[in-house]
């Protein structure tokens, strides 16, 4: 009861805490949160076709919204954030679609941004030219360079691409493939239905997001909101790494987040070293990066070895999703390690095996593979509880208040009954 | 007789002691919660809120958002969700809020609508889900869930696809039933499932062999761990004792007076 009484203090307290200083960090393990070189790096990319002079949106022209709303953004812009600007099809009033495709230029390059001079940047911009996306998706993954951390484009556009090959949504996943972790959010403006497929596959192709604004206000929110999440997330960076068709030459991993990629029916092979009295924790997210029937599956294996299964996580779905994930602890049993004459013991060597159920719908490009991630953890083992040595509850209670009482009951007879026959002898 | 009549009453007020304080079970946001207006699109960039801690965030349809709590043995969580649609849609949508824990294994509900239709004509969804009792200790090979982190991910499942990338706002609140300190269950994990979010370094070679600990020798090993069961089985002793007292009193010749 002391217990009870302690820990509900102890979980107002934590409530009270929680409130005033908000939410407590979920991950325990970032004591130490190293501190990255690069700031959060964002470019937008705007479409300056000369379909932007429809004015469709509140009875203004689609580029004046887009406009005020990069005005906004980059009035509300964090001091950290370098922020780009790169527009397509604003130049070129010719005809000609082999010089038109090539039209895109960076306006605001990828650095602190001088508000006046992106401003300004901005204002200048007139409806023209032809819409070369893919173009400009490869140019903005340029500007944003290579480095360790993940980069953001936010393309912003309102007709498809007129200037494939190449295909806007075979660069992005093309890009996504690359070292660098990239994510095209993609916003529509009063999209039709072709545009909406497109920027839905790109965002879909790089783990990004697809909006359709139909105001001014939904774009400006829209925009902030994706540049804000861009500064907050941008850090989360698995490594590359890149399996093996079988154990023996699989790479061996570490603690922490890797990202591999997967194809229809392969497997994956990984290695973890684990010591005597650690458990292994793995799990894998394999993400549906392009269209795929409606029903699938994720296993993960961990073997020994020799190739004997220790213990498997699956996980199977249907329907639209992003990434199907699934997980597996495992700790070898405490009796079976016999250690070497030498007092040393070596660590076991546990394989790990990804492999997926997704089927390829028709047309479905199959290279490069879908994104893996994979989060290893070795961690100490947690043995299982011995037999409980003492009880708990109300039964508990009333027993032994039971069995004190009839042993009362017995001994003060006893005593009588001894009394009795001592003072009659 | 009197010592009956005391000895009762000490009973008594041992058994009121003992009675757990009610649990609040209400799914209301703690008072004073900074409400988060975030949300994350991964499982790597899930926003961290707390139990009781409401969360408001503007969204596009079509969008995974995921959120991040932290929960202990013990401990009953409740998702509730509210999606509105300020705009009308086409046809029904199918919406779904899953939990996943630390190592991403999907978490079973044991109450609430999981998975709720909304028709085209309907100005929002609500969701829920009410997961299972957090476990202090569960064996490797079990789903139990366990203390660590858990995931929420909202997202729409089934729709038509003109109704992608239209505006919504979510409304999300964990609420936390029981007081995560006295659990049914024994044992405990020795480190709780959180996920290792840092990049991971690859293993040049495998790691050499090193000398075998030695077990420390301690004295107070073979007890069991501290813990309710202690007071549970003192208070079992003393009422014993005093109920011994008490059946060898009732056994006495009464006094003449």
């Amino acid at each position: 009861m002391i217990n009870k009484s302690r820990s509900a203090a102890v979980l107002i307290g934590l409530l009270a805490t929680t409130a005033l200083i908000g939410p407590a960090p979920a991950r325990a393990g970032d004591d130490t949160p190293e501190t990255p070189a690069e700031p959060p790096k964002v470019e937008l990319v705007l479409d300056v076709s000369g379909s932007m002079r429809a004015r469709d949106i509140d009875g203004r022209s689609r580029i004046s919204v887009a406009q005020q709303a990069f005005n906004e953004v980059v009035d509300a812009l964090p001091d950290e954030t370098q922020l780009g600007i790169r527009v397509l099809g604003a130049t070129y009033r010719g005809k000609d679609k082999k010089q038109g495709c090539l039209d895109t230029q960076q306006i605001v390059p990828v650095g602190p941004v001088d508000r006046t001079q992106a401003k300004a940047a901005v204002a200048t911009l007139r409806p023209t030219g032809f819409t070369p996306v893919g173009l400009a998706l490869r140019s903005a993954a340029q500007d944003l360079g290579t480095g360790s951390t993940a980069r953001r484009i936010v393309l912003i556009t309102d007709g498809e691409d007129t200037c494939a090959p190449p295909d806007p949504c075979e660069v992005a996943r093309e890009l996504a493939a690359q070292g660098t972790r990239l994510v095209v959010d993609t916003l529509g403006l009063a999209p039709d239905e072709k545009v909406r497929r497109q920027l839905l596959c790109i965002a879909g192709a790089t783990g990004g997001t697809y909006t359709a604004a139909q105001s001014a206000d939904e774009l400006t929110g829209r925009i902030k909101q994706l540049v804000d999440r861009a500064r907050d997330t941008y850090t989360a960076t698995p490594t590359v790494v890149g399996g093996a068709a079988e154990c023996a030459n699989a790479p061996l991993l570490g603690p922490g987040v890797y990202t591999d990629r997967e194809a229809f029916s392969e497997h994956r092979w990984y290695r973890v070293p684990v010591r005597p009295g650690q458990e292994l924790r793995a799990s894998v997210s394999v993400a549906l990066d392009r269209p795929v029937n409606p029903d699938y599956g994720v296993l993960l294996r961990a073997t020994a070895t020799d190739g004997r299964e220790l213990v498997r996580g699956v996980d199977a779905g249907s329907g639209r999703t992003d990434v199907i994930s699934t997980g597996l602890r495992w700790s070898a049993a405490e009796d079976t390690p016999t250690p070497s004459p030498s007092g040393t013991q070596t660590a076991e060597t546990v394989c790990l095996v990804v492999s997926n159920s997704f089927a390829a719908r028709p047309g479905t490009q199959v290279t490069p593979g879908m994104p893996v991630e994979l989060t290893v953890d070795v961690v100490a083992a947690s043995p299982a509880p011995d037999g409980p040595d003492l009880g708990r509850g109300w039964a508990l209670l009333l027993l032994l208040t039971l069995a004190g009482l009839v042993t009362g009951l017995v001994t003060g007879l006893l005593t009588r009954w001894w009394v009795a026959t001592w003072r009659e002898n | 007789m009197r010592t009956l009549i005391r000895s009762a009453a000490a009973l008594a007020a041992v058994g009121l002691t003992l009675t757990p304080a009610a649990a609040s079970a209400e799914p209301t946001p703690s008072p004073g919660a900074a409400t988060v207006t975030k949300a994350g699109t991964s499982f790597l960039t899930a926003t961290a809120i707390a139990a009781g801690q409401p969360v408001q965030v503007g969204a596009s349809t079509g969008d995974h958002l995921y959120w991040s709590f932290r929960a202990e043995a013990g401990q009953t969580h409740e998702i509730g969700a509210n999606v509105a649609f300020p705009k009308g849609r086409t046809g029904p949508s199918t919406w779904t809020v899953e939990v996943f824990d630390g190592l991403r294994r999907r978490q079973a509900c044991t109450a609430g609508a999981q998975t709720p239709t909304a028709d085209a004509t309907a100005t929002g969804v609500t969701l829920g889900c009410t997961l299972r009792r957090v476990r202090p200790w569960a064996e490797p090979w079990s789903g139990d869930p366990l203390p660590g982190t858990y995931y929420v991910r909202l997202s729409v499942t089934e729709l038509p696809e003109p109704d992608l990338g239209l505006p919504i706002d979510v409304d999300l609140l964990v609420s936390v039933d029981g007081d995560g300190g006295a659990s049914g269950d024994d044992g405990k994990l020795a480190a709780p499932l959180v996920p290792n979010t840092r990049a991971g370094a690859l293993l040049t070679a495998e790691p050499t062999p090193e000398p075998v600990a030695e077990e420390e020798l301690s004295l107070t090993g073979w007890l069991p761990e501290a813990g309710s069961r202690w007071v549970w089985t003192t208070a079992g002793g003393v009422l014993a004792a005093v109920a011994g007292v008490v059946g060898f009193a009732l056994t006495r010749r009464p006094r003449r007076p």
